[in-house]
C-alpha cells in the first residue's frame, strides 16, 4: 500500500479494524457525514501534539544531560534511570505553580501571548515529511513558503507578551528578540530560494525526493552555512539567545510569566528548536533518506533516520551552547544585515547562474 | 514625529549578574547607557565597627567574611597590620606557608572571576571548570585548617597549625596538574572570536583615570601600569621569590582578563617555590602570641596585594586589648568607582562584561 499522508494511514487502519464503516453509517444516519473525517483530523492533531510534546520533553532532558557532561557534571540523576523522568517532574512543578499576573499587565494580551507563540510552533510541522510512504500530515504544494510564513508569527507572541507584562526588562527583551527574529528570517528565506531554484518545487516532499542521490548540503555549501547561522538565531540559542539574555534582562520577554503560561513559552521554544532542526534536515540533509534496513517497514526506518538527523543537529546547538558566549545585540544585528543578507543574495545569484547555465 | 526620551532602568539588587546585592540605577537612551548610579550598602554589616569591640585575635574570623572568595589574603592583611603595629617577627616556615596559601587563594579568586565573567557573557561552562579546580584548592585548605571558606588560618605570630601528613604530596600533584588545566581554559576562551567581540575595546579605562580613581590590582595592570605591591612595596618573603608583575597595555576588558590568566601561572610558580621551601624548612610555624594582647599605642597602615587589588588595613590602637579604630581599604570598592566612566555610552551587555571583570565581592565592597 502506498499512502499519501497520515490521514490516509489512519483511515486505512480504522478501515481495516472495521471502525470506519461503522462510524460512517452512524453519522450518515444522523445527517453529519463529515464527522468521520473530522474525527480522523482530530486524531491527527492529537498525534502531532503528543509527538511534539514528547519530543520537547526528550529535548529538555537531552539539553540538561549534554550540558552537564560538557561541564564535567552528571545532570539530573535522581528521577529514575539517569533522570529520565525529570521533564515529567518539571511539568508537574510548573502545573502546580501559582499563575501570577502583574497588577498593571494588559490582561488579555498577557493571557493570549503564550498561545500565539506556541501554536505556530506546532503548525510548522504540517508539511514536513517525517518519513517515506506518507509519514507527512499534508504535502502542501507551497510547503516551504508555508513553513516560513507560519514560523514568522511567533515573534508577534513574543512582542505582545513583552509589552503586556508592563516590565522594562520584558519590553527590552521582547524588542531585542523581535529585532533578531526579523533580521535572521530574511537570510533564511533567501537561502531557501537557492534550493527552490534547483528543485523547481516549493513542496518539502519534492525537495526531499530530489536529494536521494546527493544532499543539498553539498550542492549549497554557502547556503547551508548561512542557513545554519540563521537557524541558530531563529532557535534563539547561544550565541544568539537575545530572547532570554538572562545575565542582562533576567529572562527577557517572559520575565513576568510563571506557571503554565511560562510552560507554554518554554514548550514553544523547544518546539521551535525541533521544528527548525527538522526543516534543516529536510532542506540540507536529505530528510528521511538513509540506508533502509530489511525486515523493518521502510516508513519506520525513514522516520528513524529523520529523527537521528534532527537530534544530531540539536546536539550541535547544545554543544555550541556549552562552548561559546553570547553575542551583543548590536553585533547580532550587524552580522544579520551586513554579512548574512549580502552573502545570501550572493548565494542566490550564483545558484541562479548555475541553474540557468544548466550545471545544476 | 517620534518622540524619544531617556528612562531609568533599575538593575538589581536581585539580578543574575550583579554578583550579589549590588544595585545599579541606569539612565538609558534605548539600549545605550547614559549614566550609571550605584547603590551600595545592601550587604553592610558594620565590620569596621565590630572590630572596635573585639580583641585583635577575635577579629580575624571577621576578615574571612570580607572578600569571602579569598579569605586567606584577608587574614594576612589584618595579621600583617597587627604584626607591624606590635613588631612581631614570624618564623620563616610560617611566612612561606602564608605565601603558599595566599597564592593558591589568588588562583581560586581569578578562576571564580573569569568563570563568573564568562557566565555573564553567556558561556556557562567555564565557571564549573573553575569551581572544579577551586575545590581541589579548598581540599588542600581544608586539610590545613579544617575550613573551606572561612579559614581563620593566618594569625599574628605565624599560622594556626603546621602542615598535615600528605599535604606536600597533594599540593605537588595540584601544582603539577594545574598549568595544563589553565592551558585548556585559555584554549577555550582566549582565541574565541565571540569573546574578542565581547571583551575587546569594552570598558576602556586609561592609566591616568585608573590611578586617579584608586583602581589597583589586575584592573590597573590591565591598563598598562606595572604596580604590584608584592614588587613595589615587598612584604613577607616576596623579595626572596622569583616572579614578575603581569601587565597589558590595552586598557580594556580583554587585557584585564589576560592579566588574570597570566597571574595564575605566576601564582603557581610562586607557590612552587614556596612549597619547596616549606618542604625543607623545619621548626615551629608560630611564635607565642599572648592571650591578652596589648599592642603599643599608635597607628599603622599596612597594605598587601590581594587578588582583587590593594587591600589595606588601618589600625589605630590606644594600647588596649581592642583596636580603637579599624579602617579597611577594600580593593573592589575603589575599582567599582571607575565603572560609571568605563561603561558610559556602551550597551547593557557591555556593562555586564565590564562589571564582571572588575571582580567584586559584595562582602568586601559593603563591609
Amino acid at each position: 500500500m502506498i499512502f499519501e499522508n497520515i490521514y490516509e494511514i489512519i483511515a486505512f487502519i480504522l478501515n481495516s479494524a472495521g471502525i470506519l464503516q461503522y462510524m460512517q453509517s452512524y453519522s450518515d444516519a444522523l445527517g453529519i457525514s463529515i464527522a468521520p473525517k473530522l474525527i480522523i483530523i482530530l486524531i491527527e492533531t492529537a498525534l502531532l501534539l503528543v509527538g511534539v510534546a514528547l519530543m520537547v520533553m526528550a529535548l529538555t532532558w537531552m539539553e540538561r544531560k549534554v550540558l552537564a557532561h560538557a561541564q564535567a557534571r552528571l545532570g539530573p540523576m535522581i528521577t529514575w534511570y539517569h533522570g529520565l523522568l525529570q521533564p515529567v517532574i518539571d511539568g508537574v512543578k510548573l502545573l502546580s505553580k501559582e499563575d501570577l499576573m502583574p497588577k498593571r499587565a494588559d490582561r488579555w494580551i498577557y493571557f493570549i501571548a503564550p498561545m500565539i507563540a506556541f501554536v505556530p510552533a506546532l503548525l510548522v510541522f504540517i508539511p514536513i515529511p517525517f518519513g517515506r510512504d506518507g509519514a507527512i500530515i499534508s504535502d502542501l504544494p507551497m510547503g516551504i513558503l508555508y513553513v516560513m510564513a507560519v514560523s514568522a508569527i511567533s515573534p508577534i507572541g513574543i512582542l505582545i507578551g513583552g509589552w503586556a507584562s508592563d516590565n522594562k526588562y520584558s519590553l527590552l527583551g521582547a524588542l531585542r528578540a523581535v529585532a533578531q527574529d526579523i533580521s535572521y528570517e530574511i537570510p533564511m528565506v533567501l537561502t531557501v530560494i537557492g534550493i527552490v531554484l534547483i528543485t523547481g518545487s516549493l513542496s518539502l516532499q519534492d525537495i526531499v525526493l530530489f536529494q536521494d542521490k546527493i544532499w543539498f548540503v553539498f550542492l549549497q555549501p554557502l547556503g547551508f552555512i548561512i542557513f545554519l547561522v540563521a537557524a541558530v538565531a531563529e532557535m534563539a540559542r547561544i550565541p544568539f539567545d537575545l530572547h532570554e539574555s538572562e545575565s542582562e534582562f533576567v529572562a527577557g520577554f517572559f520575565t513576568e510569566y510563571s506557571g503554565m503560561k511560562f510552560a507554554f513559552f518554554f514548550l514553544a521554544e523547544y518546539a521551535h528548536l525541533f521544528s527548525i532542526a527538522a526543516i534543516m534536515t529536510t532542506l540540507y540533509f536529505g530528510g528521511w533518506h538513509g540506508p533502509m534496513i530489511p525486515m523493518i517497514p521502510p516508513i519506520i526506518t525513514s522516520i528513524g533516520w529523520f529523527t537521528l538527523k534532527v537530534l544530531v543537529i540539536i546536539f550541535f546547538t547544545m554543544w555550541l551552547r556549552a562552548t561559546v558566549p553570547r553575542v551583543r545585540v548590536d553585533q547580532i544585528l550587524d552580522i544579520g544585515w551586513k554579512v548574512m543578507i549580502p552573502l545570501a543574495l550572493f548565494n542566490v545569484f550564483i545558484t541562479g547562474l548555475l541553474v540557468a547555465g544548466g550545471v545544476l | 514625529m517620534a518622540r524619544t526620551e531617556e528612562y531609568q532602568l533599575n538593575v538589581g539588587p536581585v539580578h543574575p549578574s550583579t554578583h550579589g546585592v549590588l544595585r545599579f540605577v541606569l539612565t538609558m537612551d534605548g539600549e545605550t547607557i547614559k549614566d550609571t548610579e550605584m547603590v551600595l550598602g545592601q550587604l553592610h554589616r558594620g565590620i569596621e565597627k565590630i572590630a572596635e569591640s573585639r580583641s585583635y585575635l577575635q577579629f580575624i574570623p571577621y576578615t574571612d567574611r570580607l572578600d569571602y572568595i579569598s579569605g586567606m589574603t584577608n587574614n594576612y592583611g589584618f595579621t600583617k597590620a597587627v604584626e607591624d603595629l606590635a613588631g612581631i617577627t614570624v618564623p620563616k616556615k610560617a611566612e612561606y606557608l602564608r605565601v603558599f596559601v595566599m597564592e593558591l587563594n589568588r588562583i581560586v579568586n581569578h578562576l571564580v572571576c573569569i568563570g563568573s565573567l564568562l557566565l555573564d557573557l553567556g558561556a556557562a561552562t567555564m565557571i564549573i571548570y573553575g569551581f572544579r579546580e577551586r575545590h581541589k584548592v579548598l581540599d588542600l585548605f581544608e586539610s590545613l585548617c579544617g575550613a573551606r571558606m572561612t579559614f581563620n588560618y593566618i594569625r599574628p605570630g605565624g599560622v594556626r597549625g603546621d602542615i598535615p601528613e600528605g599535604f606536600i604530596d597533594n599540593a605537588k600533584e595540584f601544582l603539577r596538574d594545574m598549568p595544563k588545566r589553565i592551558g585548556d581554559y585559555a584554549q577555550l576562551i582566549n582565541d574565541n572570536e565571540i569573546v574578542h567581540m565581547r571583551m575587546k575595546g569594552v570598558g576602556m579605562l586609561s592609566p591616568e583615570d585608573a590611578i586617579n580613581y584608586g583602581v589597583t590590582g589586575p584592573m590597573l595592570r590591565g591598563s598598562g601600569v606595572s604596580y604590584d605591591i608584592r614588587k613595589d612595596d615587598p612584604y613577607s618573603v616576596y623579595e626572596e621569590l622569583d616572579f614578575k608583575a603581569c601587565t597589558r597595555p590595552e586598557c580594556d576588558t580583554y587585557a584585564r582578563y589576560i592579566v588574570r590568566m597570566d597571574e595564575m601561572y605566576e601564582s603557581l610558580y610562586i607557590a612552587e617555590q614556596a612549597l619547596d621551601k616549606i618542604e625543607h624548612l623545619s621548626g615551629s610555624v608560630n611564635t607565642h602570641f599572648p592571650r591578652i594582647f596589648t599592642p603599643p599605642e599608635g597607628e599603622v597602615y599596612s597594605r598587601i596585594e590581594a587578588p582583587k587589588g590593594e587591600l589595606g588595613f588601618y589600625i589605630a590602637s590606644d594600647g588596649g586589648t581592642r583596636p580603637y579604630r579599624v579602617k579597611i581599604r577594600s580593593p573592589p570598592f575603589c575599582s567599582l568607582q571607575a565603572l560609571p566612566q568605563m561603561v558610559e555610552g556602551l550597551k547593557i551587555p557591555d556593562l555586564v562584561a565590564a562589571f564582571g571583570i572588575v571582580d567584586i565581592a559584595l562582602g568586601d565592597v559593603d563591609r
